[in-house]
């Protein structure tokens, strides 16, 4: 099972079943309420993606204003979810444009 | 108040004004328990799918239902969150497209 880390809060689930061995960095930039982020939590998990993941509303302001700034250098659109595949930004769950970066059939 | 309760008063409320919520109950509970959770810590319902700035002037339009479902529902079908709905998109007579995000860029993070 995945765990949080509690100073980051983010989490890791390096240990789930069904990774990808090779697979390149996959971290979601999410909200705890936020519907997409849960989808797209699930849909990584379906298909067997190791993601670090980031709850920004569970965050204190200085950390908070930090991972902000971070998203906002990676993309203009500052939505959630924003999920980063190694070098490529989705804003949103764009599940054929992650499969292709990721090489899911 | 509790989910149910909020589903209830929500269901009739805004169904007179044309906007149904999604048919995908499980869903739309998910999404009121966002509201219900946002209402504890901010003290307004902010949209569950948007940072709140924590400042109720600032996030006026994202308070549910935000300023930008009425164009969300007209062009697309559906809200940002797909809670509200119209009834065409609940009986699947349009596509189920993904909304983007129509607050201006500006206004989503408050550093």
């Amino acid at each position: 099972m995945p765990t949080v880390s509690a100073k980051t809060g983010i989490l890791e689930n390096q240990n789930w079943e069904g990774n990808v061995n090779n697979q390149c960095d996959v971290k979601i930039y999410s909200l705890s309420t936020c519907i997409h982020c849960r989808d797209t939590k699930e849909f990584l998990r379906q298909c067997g993606i190791v993601y670090k993941c980031v709850d920004v509303d569970g965050l204190d302001s200085e950390e908070r204003k930090r991972v902000l700034m971070e998203l906002k250098q990676l993309s203009p659109e500052c939505a959630f979810p924003t999920i980063v595949i190694g070098n490529n930004v989705i804003v949103g769950l764009q599940k054929k444009e992650i499969k292709e970066i990721l090489g899911i059939k | 108040m509790k989910v149910g309760q909020l589903y209830e008063v929500l269901t009739k409320s805004q169904k007179a004004k044309g906007y149904y919520f999604n048919r995908d109950k499980k869903r739309v509970f998910d999404l009121l328990e966002g509201l219900l959770i946002n209402k504890e810590r901010y003290g307004y319902m902010c949209c569950p799918c948007r940072l709140a700035a924590e400042d109720r002037l600032w996030d006026q339009d994202i308070i549910c239902p935000c300023v930008y479902r009425e164009p969300d529902v007209a062009e697309y079908g559906s809200c940002y969150c797909n809670l509200y709905v119209s009834q065409e998109w609940n009986e699947e007579k349009m596509p189920h497209a993904y909304v983007p995000e129509r607050r201006p860029p500006e206004k989503r993070f408050r550093l």
